[in-house]
């Protein structure tokens, strides 16, 4: 099958800064991906390549095998982007905004159809006569997802589509990009919510400094660091023989990174060796934040 | 056939569809209001001028000055209508609706400038019907008429996209609009015939390709003009041409578009 993306040898220079450092990427078509990684990473450089609103220094970029330069008119018709930016045409009503986006693309009254479909599954049915200024912002962040989706496109980037946006509107959205991952839409995504890649997306690019420096499936991410972290509240400084194991310190609360529980034991004997109380105390999996902190900084 | 009109025309259709509804739906600001200010022109100009000039033999001074008015107005709106919309749309980021489309940059030309052109024609032909109300114009060769509107308004339109491409802020566009627009569209012999000039300035004026596209149009209503309608058309048809090529060659290389 061909891939829904497939990113060969892509540098980007914007005078001097090397922006993409050799990018190779490929996902398959039905797949939920995340682009991770810090501000300045190269993320939305790389989606601005793929949407056609940058050209690359060199390399080649495909949208279900149809080349962004060489063969725009078909990859962008297979693209959906959602852009970052709460961007919007001021003099249109939604219902307007969707019909010319999906006219755009060559599709007329024989999509008005899915256009209502989309305002429906989006919570925008009452809306749908409003004009664009008037929506309130997480409003415009549905309106601009719809927008993506008007003309169908069989790929969906969603650049940080959850900046600013409230935890309800949060998860309808997210039900709905299940739903249409679910029908075989290909999912890319970027997010600084990293427990959102974490639980929707199955396979997770992670990016620094213009380069991709982990690219697995989030399970196998996960498991690149084993163990469990342990949270303690202490009612003095963490003994020297426990600062090896010392992850982080949040709030005046200590994170070690331990192997297994049974390594619990012989870290109560050493904090009672020193005479320091444990106060509070929680254990918990590494989550992909912790993957990402060890990998990214 | 179905399919080559869905992938390639619909999508410049829809965009010129766009284009022309934006302007319709504040039509107060973009139709009525240029109307009034030609008709203030007018108003004023005739009253203080009638009696006094006569530019050619047997032509009012007002019915002289109509067909200038209604071409400034055509340039100046076909101009705004695609540098307006242009500007705006990169200052708000909606101009990326239409960057991620499959629309090709001819198809983006033409809708743009199809939109610009009809603008153009409504201000030109709203100023004219308010104007015969009142005053008796001769139509003697309407072709030219209609061929130097749609040059025209077509040029405008065509410059309009340039200055909307290379502005990247309001005031870049209103010093376009306020140091190239505005002095060539008063200095084209909108008010006055350029034969009233001081020798020098009537070869200034001749460089002014505002000065070709009134004159020409004036020549439609009254057949006389202050040179001949065929040297008015090439200029302005090579003017058009030139510029048509540079817009669809900033368009195409994505020049202060796509990065």
């Amino acid at each position: 099958m061909i891939p829904a993306i497939n990113i060969q040898q892509v540098h980007k220079r914007f005078g001097n800064l090397h922006a993409l450092k050799g990018i190779d990427l490929s996902i398959e078509q039905g797949e939920f991906f995340a682009l991770l990684g810090p501000n300045g990473a190269g993320k939305s450089t790389l989606i601005n390549l793929l949407a056609g609103l940058s050209r690359p220094t060199s390399g080649s970029l495909q949208v279900m095998g149809f080349d962004v330069y060489t063969q725009y008119a078909e990859a962008r018709r297979a693209l959906g982007v959602v852009p970052q930016e709460l961007v919007f045409d001021p003099f249109f009503n939604v219902r307007e905004m969707l019909r010319f986006q999906a006219g755009y693309f060559g599709r007329g009254r024989e999509n008005d159809a899915w256009v209502d479909e989309i305002i429906e599954s989006l919570g925008l049915a009452d809306k749908a006569h409003t004009n664009m200024r008037r929506l309130s912002g997480g409003m415009k962040r549905r309106a601009l997802i719809a927008q993506a989706l008007a003309h169908k496109p069989p790929v969906i980037v969603l650049d940080e589509p959850t900046a600013g946006v409230d935890v309800e509107l949060r998860q309808a959205m997210w039900q709905f990009i299940r739903r249409l991952n679910g029908e075989g839409h290909t999912i890319i995504l970027t997010t600084h919510y990293l427990e959102e890649a974490e639980t929707l997306c199955n396979r997770i690019a992670m990016m620094k400094q213009g380069e991709i420096v982990a690219l697995d499936s989030t399970r196998n991410l996960l498991n690149r660091l084993p163990g469990k972290r342990l949270r303690l509240k202490l009612s003095g400084a963490l003994p020297a023989a426990l600062v090896p194991l010392l992850r982080e310190e949040q709030d005046g609360d200590c994170i070690l990174a331990i192997a297994d529980v049974t390594q619990l034991e012989s870290i109560l004997a050493e904090l009672r060796l020193a005479g320091v109380a444990v106060e509070d105390m929680q254990l918990t999996e590494a989550d992909l934040e912790d993957v990402f902190v060890e990998l990214v900084s | 056939m179905a399919d080559f009109i869905s992938h390639n025309l619909r999508g410049p259709w829809t965009l010129f569809k766009k284009e022309l509804l934006r302007f319709w739906r504040v039509s107060f600001q973009t139709v009525a209001a240029p109307i009034i200010t030609a008709l203030l022109y007018l108003l004023i100009f005739s009253h203080v001028l009638e009696d006094r000039v006569q530019v050619y033999p047997g032509v009012g001074y007002t019915a002289f000055l109509i067909p200038g008015l209604i071409m400034m107005s055509l340039l100046q709106n076909a101009f705004a209508n695609s540098s307006s919309s242009l500007i705006q749309s990169k200052v708000m980021g909606s101009l990326i609706f239409i960057l991620l489309t499959p629309i090709s940059y001819l198809g983006v030309y033409l809708a743009f400038l199809a939109a610009s052109i009809l603008r153009g024609m409504v201000v030109g032909l709203g100023i004219y019907l308010v104007t015969i109300i009142f005053i008796d114009l001769p139509v003697e060769h309407p072709g030219w008429i209609l061929i130097f509107a749609l040059l025209g308004s077509g040029l405008m339109g065509t410059f309009g996209i340039i200055a909307g491409i290379w502005a990247e802020k309001f005031d870049q566009m209103a010093a376009f609009q306020n140091f190239v627009i505005m002095p060539l569209s008063f200095l084209s012999g909108v008010f006055y015939s350029i034969h009233s000039l001081p020798p020098f300035w009537q070869k200034v004026s001749h460089l002014n390709p505002f000065f070709y596209m009134i004159d020409g149009f004036r020549y439609g209503f009254f057949g006389t003009g202050d040179i001949s309608p065929f040297i008015s058309l090439g200029v302005v048809a090579g003017c058009f041409f030139a510029l048509s090529l540079i817009t669809l060659q900033m368009l195409k290389s994505g020049y202060k578009l796509r990065g």
